[in-house]
């Protein structure tokens, strides 16, 4: 099961930048990044190569850092691709709490990200569905 | 020109005699209570050994956790039979500090304050519009039967309703308020949006009290009205207003050195400071029978001034309270202590150890702004969870401060740390 690494920052000048200075001091690659903003904070959300080593990079400089449990799975890039995967989570009442998505052109695929209550369950009922989750690995080294 | 010239102008040496005489029968008094005959015990307090007054310094202090520890009754010297009125000091959490008074003591009380009000030049002829909380309070009640016994017209519209105020002081000719320094601030203003000009109201005098504030209010009020504004200093454990006061000079406070023995001390150490030196206020009670309270520490920081007022009144003065020896806040007239915010923020495992309380003011009304840093291990990654955190935080608050505290979390390290002297508190308030 994939994970991201979630972060709280205050929303101020600089906050992203001291966040990205770790991660490239420790060689970890960014996939995708989303900010949630709440007024005052917000939550930075981080897809990386390396979930792992960068969530324990970022916590050894006192930043406040958590893995989340997340289900990728690959969609068409096409009209209509998000849309099937969205019905099926529809169907089964799954609610998504959040979520993000990208295309990766070289490969002419489509990757939805979303975190959920319950990651295993989600998993196998879109795979019953015939949609492709992506691992941990398959997702990081994209 | 003095309401009891007799008592106002006494002689300084026959004052120390008057005080002596009332301070023995104080402690004879306190004796009786369950509070002090303990600590007397314990301490091995030798009262037939206080025979002048600088024999006070062997006593123990009475702080407010005495009064907490007390509570409601360990420091009461009279039979319950006795006892006519009670008040409280401004609510916080758990246990306030209740004061309780004979028919004798409030008849004192109001003497008091009535010397006090007249002292200032207030007559029978005036209007005295009284714009302080009636209830436990002690400000309402006091200055009332004070500005009644002087004479006064009172009218009783205690604190809020600001157009009522302004019809009240427009339709009876007020010329005497008795008001927050924080209040009248705002009110000036509505007294301007109503279109009004605030110098051609009838008020001439302002009786300012009840919280802190600066020279540079007091002026700045004064001008805004077009009045005289002095300084009203008390607190309930010692009957309420009225403990020192301005006169018609404004000078310094005349403390009603019959009422109080006053001390100035190190707060550091305890020990007694030379008239004139600045520290924390320590007053005895010896003029109540239902309560008697010895060395009270005031956490109030002022000097004594030693030389005589040229109002002629023979009671030293001390001057405008400059702040607090303990870190108290009085938030919308509440008394917090950042100890009782920290204790809150301090039992949630998600907050860490570190907070900022911001203090401001809009619109008269106090704000509390708190920020808080994050506990990185709790963090649990999710904007909800902070959320519901937040409102979790501020409702554990209100309980505490009665307003709406606004939470704002901060990254972890981001807060000065708590070691050394961390300044925890950031008043903006505009006093």
């Amino acid at each position: 099961m994939p994970h991201q690494v979630s972060v709280f920052a205050e929303n101020k000048p600089g906050k992203i930048s001291r966040i990205t200075d770790v991660l490239s001091r420790n060689g970890i690659n960014i996939r995708a990044i989303t900010i949630s903003d709440s007024g005052d904070y917000g939550i930075i959300k981080l897809l990386l190569d390396k979930p792992q080593a960068g969530n324990e990079a970022l916590q050894g400089e006192g930043i406040a850092s958590t893995l989340k449990d997340i289900v990728a799975i690959k969609i068409d890039d096409a009209p209509g691709g998000l849309h099937r995967a969205a019905s099926v989570l529809s169907r089964e009442q799954i609610n998504v709490e959040d979520a993000y998505g990208f295309t990766i052109r070289e490969k002419s695929m489509a990757i939805f990200v979303f975190q959920v209550e319950n990651v295993p369950a989600t998993e196998k009922i879109l795979q019953a569905a015939g949609f492709d989750i992506l691992s941990d690995n398959e997702l990081y080294l994209l | 020109m003095y309401l009891n010239s007799e008592i106002e102008t006494i002689k300084q040496s026959e004052l120390r005699n008057l005080q002596m005489s009332r301070l023995k029968k104080a402690l004879e008094a306190a004796s009786s209570t369950p509070y002090y005959s303990r600590l007397f015990r314990e301490n091995k307090v030798d009262i037939s050994a206080i025979k002048t007054i600088e024999h006070i310094k062997d006593l123990p202090f009475t702080t407010k956790n005495d009064l907490r520890l007390s509570y409601p009754d360990g420091m009461v010297a009279v039979d319950k039979s006795e006892i006519v009125r009670m008040h409280a000091s401004s609510g916080t959490t758990g246990k306030s500090t209740v004061i309780f008074y004979t028919s004798k003591d409030l008849n004192s009380w109001t003497e008091q304050v009535a010397r006090a009000v007249y002292s200032t030049g207030v007559t029978r002829n005036d209007v005295f519009q009284n714009m302080m909380g009636y209830g436990l309070f002690t400000g309402g009640l006091g200055l009332h039967y004070g500005a009644e016994r002087v004479g006064c017209i009172v009218i009783p519209t205690s604190t809020g309703n600001s157009l009522k105020q302004i019809q009240m002081m427009q339709d009876f000719n007020t010329t005497a308020i008795h008001i927050t320094p924080s209040y009248a601030l705002h009110l000036v203003e509505v007294i301007h949006e109503q279109g009004i000009n605030p110098h051609d109201l009838s008020v001439k005098k302002a009786f300012l009290g009840a919280e802190p504030y600066s020279d540079a209010t007091k002026i700045k009020l004064e001008q805004l009205w077009g009045v005289d504004a002095y300084n009203m200093y008390g607190l309930s454990e010692m009957n309420g207003p009225g403990v020192a006061s301005d006169c018609i000079k404004k000078a310094g406070m005349h403390l009603a050195e019959d009422y109080y023995i006053a001390e100035i001390i190190d707060p550091e150490t305890g020990e007694q400071l030379e008239d004139g030196e600045e520290g924390e206020l320590v007053l005895t009670h010896i003029n109540r029978e239902a309560m008697p309270i010895i060395r009270y520490r005031t956490r109030d920081l002022t000097r004594i001034i030693p030389e005589i007022c040229e109002c002629g009144r023979t009671h030293r003065r001390i001057e405008r309270i400059k702040g607090r020896t303990d870190d108290m806040m009085i938030i919308g007239g509440v008394n917090v202590f950042p100890s009782q915010i920290e204790s809150v923020l301090m039992n949630i495992p998600e907050v860490g150890n570190n907070y900022v309380i911001v203090l401001s003011r809009e619109e008269g009304l106090d704000r509390m702004h708190i920020k808080v840093e994050l506990y990185s291990k709790m963090f649990q990654g999710d904007l909800k969870v902070l959320q519901n955190l937040n409102k979790s935080i501020v409702e554990k608050l209100r309980s505490i401060i009665i307003i709406n505290p606004r939470i704002e979390f901060m990254e972890p390290g981001s807060l000065p740390p708590s070691q050394g002297k961390a300044k925890r508190v950031i008043d903006n308030r505009e006093i």
